[in-house]
């Protein structure tokens, strides 16, 4: 009876979804406001990468909204795992293989490097500070999995993501002051398509970036540390 | 072009299928993750890298990570 429904239920969606898709053209640009951003971001805001002009530079308020989002939920999980106390250093952990901790230490530095890549080139290339942050958060999951003893430095992380916060925000009263409104871009935007553009969208990047690496892996580090 | 598109979909439906009718967890996470990394190759093709390396680095990585410890922390089998 449970699975009846479920299967009457999951086919009423599926009709829905379809009638509804069914009369969207794809790929045909529905909205003036997506020609606007094709045609004029570049010359507007100066990052090459359309997706990032709208993310920091149109809509720039939202992605504060989102980093706000992220950092209230590892904020939470890390009160709700801190009932638990920290694991003991030399708890019985089997050993890792030889080849799995060279592989691991290999990897590590080049990790880093690709995400700190991504995020300072988000203007100009595909990517930017979520993705870099998520590629060097992995970058930490790796050293966890794979090197025994190697732990994140709480302070220097909770430091690096105040930092990283506390930039954001006071780029945007800057713009306030300096322009006429919230995250105005205030600096200037130099030559697009070189690595000093697009004004104060780099800046707000490397410190989405920073914030949002520090934020995933240190919810990694309190899934993993803390026990019973 | 267009067959490789349509035999990634087909294995995304297989696996997401795959990851329901598992009973054991770890191989269910697992199919899931496949899902998440076929996705991230589609939104690739679709001309979305952006978010193609979002889906990878998160989708694939990092949530299959925190599903791994959860799991690990209660049982492996469902019943």
């Amino acid at each position: 009876m449970r699975k009846l429904i479920g299967i009457i239920l999951l086919l009423i969606i599926a009709g829905g979804i379809t009638l509804s898709l069914k009369e969207i053209p794809f790929g045909i640009p529905k909205t003036k406001i997506g020609e606007h951003f094709i045609k004029k971001g570049i010359e507007e805001t100066g990052a090459t990468n359309i997706v990032t002009s709208v993310v920091v530079g149109y809509r720039g308020f939202d992605t504060l909204g989102e980093i706000t989002v992220l950092f209230t939920a590892a904020i939470g999980l890390g009160a709700l795992l801190s009932i638990y106390r920290k694991r003991k250093a030399d708890r019985k952990a089997e050993p890792v293989s030889l080849i799995v901790y060279t592989g691991c230490r290999f990897l590590f530095p080049i990790l880093l490097l690709v995400g700190t890549y991504i995020f300072i080139h988000g203007h100009l290339t595909p990517g930017g500070g979520f993705q870099g942050g998520a590629i060097i958060a992995s970058a930490f999951l790796l050293m966890y999995l794979g090197c025994e003893g190697k732990r994140i430095n709480d302070k220097v992380s909770t430091v690096i993501e105040v930092l990283g916060g506390l930039t954001f925000v006071a780029l945007g009263i800057a713009g306030l002051i300096l322009g006429k409104d919230f995250l105005f871009n205030f600096l200037p935007k130099g030559e697009p398509a070189t690595l000093l553009s697009a004004g104060i969208i780099p800046v707000i990047y490397i410190a989405i970036g920073l914030k949002v690496g520090s934020e995933l892996a240190g919810i990694i580090d309190n899934l993993i540390e803390k026990s019973q | 072009m267009e067959i490789i598109v349509t035999i990634l979909v087909l294995l995304m439906i297989a696996s997401a299928i795959t990851a329901l009718i598992f009973k054991d967890l770890m191989n269910a996470i697992i199919a899931s993750c496949i899902v998440s990394l076929i996705a991230a190759i589609l939104f690739y093709f679709l001309q979305a890298p952006d978010v193609a390396m979002a889906e990878a680095a998160i989708g694939a990585a990092l949530v299959t990570a925190i599903f791994v410890i959860a799991v690990k922390r209660t049982k492996r089998f469902e019943e």
